[in-house]
């Protein structure tokens, strides 16, 4: 497995496939979808309704088995869920009778990882999110953006190979939001992370990605892949440029394209 | 093609508006000193209309007695110790027949909820048992079990092993998805998932289903000693229609109804203790 290493990027995804089967009909939802995300790379997928983007990701998480096809991570073949693919929904999944250290330390208990050792990581991320004022409170005493700050905290606590986000931002308010999106770049590029994140929102694709996916829809599969020539220091600001709005554009089109199909 | 034109004003309809209300609000709080009112209200027009019942002598005192008569016999049968001695040998019963029944239903309901396959093998037999009325298995249990306390226990822990079981699994249904999946993908294996993820989140839920159960075990107790019991609240009853003491029918079914509520805070008590992250409500 190791000597695949340099060959093989950190994830890969292999001519996946899914099809649904219903006793009067079979849906295609994913249509040979190939893709890749480096070592320590920010790379969104963004698709319309229908493009199957959170079957993918349930895919790469090993919650759901792909018709065909394949998921590589580190060269080893996906067979299940796993620690070394963390996982943030759109949803508030913090555990609500753990407390917000609890919960940040959850994966840690399920490794084994001794009381103190545990107290000491959860206590470290939640300050890398900024949230260790609160590390005593339970869940649903906390906001919504500060509840997906403890869900992201509890995922990189495990330290895992790569981290899926799951339309991460999708219940919040435009203004969280947009705090969420520069949030989630200064973690990223200070934990030097891999992570794979899907959206529909195609300004929050652009600002966040270095690279990205645009997922044609009914049956999903990979329309485009653009490198978004933005530089890596990023604020609210370059929502406004020139760059970043021409860039948008070609994306609107593309997506206006694939969600009229369900229209 | 008609254009419509407005109306003129004199020929146009007031606009119709819902009329402000506090009693009438449909789905809505009301103020709590109302509430307290109307909750207050309902308990002292009932003791009214019985004052004025047995008073005015409309009902002769054998079918329905007066208050003062019932407190009278409640003084008596507790100043005797035999109100004491039949709560205890009830609430017995009800505890040896329900605790045995939690001790299987809430396993095999956690087994049945979380796994299809354990569903599939025990609901066609819950699913058929649960609809026999417990009550008409007395005979059937008098018949293997004898007269002593075996079967009463029998009767309690059949009547709601079934119920408490279905209502055990449907509460681990109603575990988010999601929870579940997170627990995965951050390492957690299956055995670990039902008990660190599964239990505490079904929780609460499964605390209600004992709570509506036990209400249900504290029924069948009562039919249970109207059978062939020497002691109980039950018993107690069955006695006084014998010798025509109306009266202690009715001390009997008022501690009954007393237990039950009391029973009922004290579930609401140990939720809120055991699972203080569950918001109500009303705030």
């Amino acid at each position: 497995m190791i000597q695949y290493a340099d060959r093989w990027p950190h994830l890969a995804v292999r001519q996946v496939s899914k099809t649904f089967r219903s006793r009067r009909r079979e849906v295609l939802a994913l249509d040979a979808v190939d893709l890749h995300v480096d070592a320590n790379e920010l790379v969104c997928i963004v698709g319309a309704s229908g493009s199957g983007k959170s079957t993918l990701l349930r895919i790469i998480a090993g919650l759901l088995n792909a018709s065909s096809g394949a998921v590589y991570v580190d060269g080893l073949q996906v067979s299940g869920p796993g620690a070394d693919r963390g996982l943030v929904f759109q949803d508030y999944t913090l555990y609500p009778w753990l407390t917000v250290e609890q919960n940040v330390a959850f994966g840690l208990k399920m490794k084994g990882v001794d009381r103190q050792t545990r107290r000491e990581q959860a206590q470290h991320y939640l300050r890398v999110v900024g949230l260790e004022h609160v590390a005593g409170q339970l869940p649903h005493t906390l906001s919504g953006g500060m509840q997906q700050r403890v869900a992201i905290a509890r995922a990189l606590a495990n330290q895992p190979a790569i981290l899926l986000m799951d339309e991460p931002f999708g219940a919040l308010d435009a203004q969280t939001r947009a705090l969420m999106q520069e949030f989630l770049r200064k973690i990223w590029r200070e934990t030097a992370t891999s992570i794979l994140l899907i959206t529909h929102d195609i300004e929050e694709a652009i600002f966040l990605a270095g690279r990205l996916y645009v997922l044609a829809s009914n049956p999903g599969r990979v329309r485009a892949e653009i490198d978004v020539p933005l530089p890596a220091e990023r604020d609210f600001t370059l929502k406004r440029r020139t760059e970043f709005l021409h860039l948008k554009d070609q994306v609107v089109e593309m997506l206006r394209a694939e969600t009229l199909k369900n229209f | 093609m008609r254009t419509i034109q407005p109306l003129p004003l004199d020929e146009r309809a007031a606009p119709r508006m819902l009329r402000p209300t506090v009693f009438w609000r449909i789905r809505e709080d009301i103020p709590l000193s109302l509430a307290w009112l109307l909750s207050a209200g309902s308990l002292v027009l009932l003791l009214l209309a019985w004052l004025l019942v047995t008073a005015l002598g409309i009902v002769p005192p054998l079918f329905l007695p007066s208050p003062a008569a019932v407190l009278g016999a409640f003084g008596r049968l507790l100043g005797e110790g035999l109100l004491l001695n039949d709560v205890v040998a009830s609430m017995l019963r009800v505890l040896a027949g329900f605790g045995l029944a939690a001790l299987v239903s809430i396993p095999l309901g956690l087994l049945m909820g979380a796994f299809a396959s354990f569903h599939n093998l025990f609901n066609p037999t819950i699913g058929t048992l649960r609809y026999m009325p417990a009550s008409a298995f007395v005979p059937l249990l008098i018949l293997w079990l004898g007269i002593d306390e075996a079967p009463k226990i029998a009767l309690i822990f059949i009547g709601t092993l079934f119920f408490n079981t279905i209502m055990v699994a449907d509460a681990v249904k109603f575990v988010p998805r999601s929870l579940i999946d997170v627990a995965y993908t951050l390492g957690t294996s299956r055995p670990r998932v039902l008990r660190e993820v599964i239990w505490p989140a079904a929780m609460p839920a499964v605390l209600d289903a004992l709570r509506v159960n036990m209400a249900a075990s504290w029924n069948l107790v009562i039919i249970a000693e109207l059978v062939a019991a020497t002691s109980g609240l039950g018993y107690r009853i069955l006695r006084a229609q014998r010798f025509l003491r109306t009266e202690e029918i009715f001390v009997g079914l008022i501690v009954i109804g007393l237990i039950g509520l009391l029973i009922d805070l004290l579930f609401f008590a140990l939720q809120r203790r055991l699972c203080p992250w569950v918001q109500r409500g009303g705030e």
